[in-house]
């Protein structure tokens, strides 16, 4: 009883490792052999418009909606201690610093990582990668490397737009139903806002479209047994790219905002 | 003594505990036909796998034109075949012409137009028609997705030829054609074929020589006329299995 106890906790440190050290020589052979030609430009322009364009109204909606609920929430909040003018400055730092790329990603990841994990699953499963790779094209190259720098590309425009709308979302909100004027509640978002706020943004952006296509490609290319396998990969791509986004979140949160 | 173009010696493999073949000694000499047959899951399209260097074998060496797969050799080796897949393998995303001429899409030694037009002339050879240059993977039925996956591992007139199951999934009337098809292609383009299989058929149509991989190893190879007459009991029972 207490050995099989022991095997299944050595198991789960063996599968932990193992996977830890599969995706890092992953990332390592995306970074080696991605900057080498040929280059799949055609591939990443499909990929910019598949994953860039087609999400916008996806993170447009969600910004749209939290940049009104942050507005409502933050004036009931503020209202408690006679600080209701701090709404336009709040939503706008609360969207750009922190719910922009949050929720930007964990959209994208949810939509873009599942969607990759599917395809290269389903190419894995159906011999399409061996095909590839018997026509002289390497896989990561073309599949791979082409979607994580359309990711990286992407998710900072799509957060740019999304932080854009959020705060468009507050000040509709603020205007129709808080009784805030409109050219007061824009001249309080821009005069709180810094540089830096912005760059963060971006910052965390970037890294979260790494994220979302590294995890979405690392699933479906080690997906295996079927359409079963295939299943199981966008559910770990969309898993484990939300968890990342997460807790990489607090991490570059603690970096570039040290108290 | 004719030098064999491709020989494997030795050559091991195995998944964590479960062995899938030890110390396959194969040899097929150029312009010949062989036919690697046994029953499921004995290993056979493993074997073509590491053939082809899509699986790296535990142990053994593969030579191609007498001299060790690596490097170089290797990369002429690669450049140097044509494959059909047990399913075809069709890119889901491109239509039939550009999988077809898929191997020169990112070269420029082709144009878009050549491309187009080399892909017709394949579809020519292996008798579909040319309106199925714009359908996508999905469009066809399993015997056409058969004859495209011919028309794409023959579009770079390779040296070599690997055929995966090739009539797998397919009715015997279907399999007939697409065996034919294979005999045909090989004789044209004189190509070293090596075929996967468990369909006696099949195997009668395509194959000069034939192995027989059993329990991991190969335990019968020769000609395809000593085959039918081997008294070794796995063949027979392979051949007729009702009488064994």
């Amino acid at each position: 009883m207490i050995l099989r106890w022991f095997f299944q906790i050595g198991t789960l440190f063996f599968n932990f490792f193992f996977s830890v050290g599969n995706l890092v020589v992953f990332i390592a052979k995306i970074l080696t052999s991605g900057f080498i030609p040929p280059f799949y430009l055609k591939e990443v322009t499909t990929q910019l418009y598949k994953i860039g364009y087609t999400s916008l109204p996806v993170v447009g909606l969600t910004a749209f909606f939290t940049g009104g609920a942050l507005a409502l929430q933050i004036f009931e909040g503020g209202s408690r201690f006679n600080a209701e003018s701090v709404v336009p400055s709040i939503v706008a730092i609360g969207m750009i610093r922190e719910l922009g790329p949050v929720l930007g990603g964990l959209m994208v990841a949810g939509r873009v990582s599942a969607a990759m994990a599917a395809e290269i699953g389903t190419m894995k499963v159906t011999e399409q990668l061996d095909a590839l790779t018997t026509l002289s094209t390497d896989p990561i190259k073309y599949l791979v490397f082409p979607r994580i720098i359309a990711s990286i590309v992407s998710l900072p425009i799509l957060v740019l737009v999304g932080n854009t709308i959020g705060v468009m979302g507050g000040l509709f909100v603020g205007v129709t139903r808080l009784n805030f004027n409109s050219n007061s509640y824009l001249l309080n978002t821009i005069e709180y806002l810094t540089f830096d706020d912005f760059l963060s943004s971006l910052i965390k952006a970037t890294i979260f479209g790494f994220i979302i296509g590294v995890m979405g490609c690392y699933n479906g290319f080690f997906s295996n047994r079927g359409a079963e396998g295939v299943g199981r990969a966008t559910t770990a791509a969309v898993v484990s790219s939300s968890i990342l986004i997460l807790a990489s979140n607090y991490f570059l949160t603690e970096l570039l905002f040290k108290p | 003594m004719i030098n064999p173009i491709l020989q494997t010696t030795g050559l091991s493999k195995r998944f964590i505990t479960n062995e899938i073949f030890e110390g396959i000694d194969i040899s097929i000499n150029d312009g010949k036909s062989l036919a690697i047959i046994g029953g499921s899951g004995q290993g056979k399209s493993v074997l073509l796998k590491c053939i082809v260097g899509l699986i790296k074998p535990d142990s053994g060496e593969i030579f191609y034109e007498g001299s060790l797969l690596r490097g170089k050799h290797k990369q002429k080796f690669m450049n140097s075949f044509g494959i059909v897949f047990q399913g075809a393998a069709l890119f889901d995303s491109l239509p039939i012409w550009e999988n077809i001429s898929f191997k020169f899409k990112y070269s420029k030694s082709h144009s878009a137009k050549e491309r187009r037009q080399l892909a017709a002339e394949k579809l020519d050879l292996v008798g579909l028609p040319r309106s199925s240059l714009d359908l996508y993977p999905s469009e066809l039925s399993g015997g056409m997705q058969k004859r495209v996956g011919i028309a794409r591992a023959i579009a770079t007139k390779p040296k070599n030829l690997f055929f995966d199951e090739p009539t797998a999934g397919l009715d015997p009337i279907m399999a007939n054609t697409i065996s034919t098809l294979i005999r045909e292609v090989i004789q044209e383009l004189g190509s070293t074929a090596i075929t996967i299989s468990h369909d006696l058929n099949s195997i009668r149509k395509i194959a000069d020589d034939v192995a027989l991989l059993h329990k991991g190893r190969i335990e019968w190879n020769g000609p395809i006329k000593a085959f039918e007459k081997s008294t070794n009991t796995n063949i027979k029972e392979f051949i007729s299995p009702d009488s064994t």
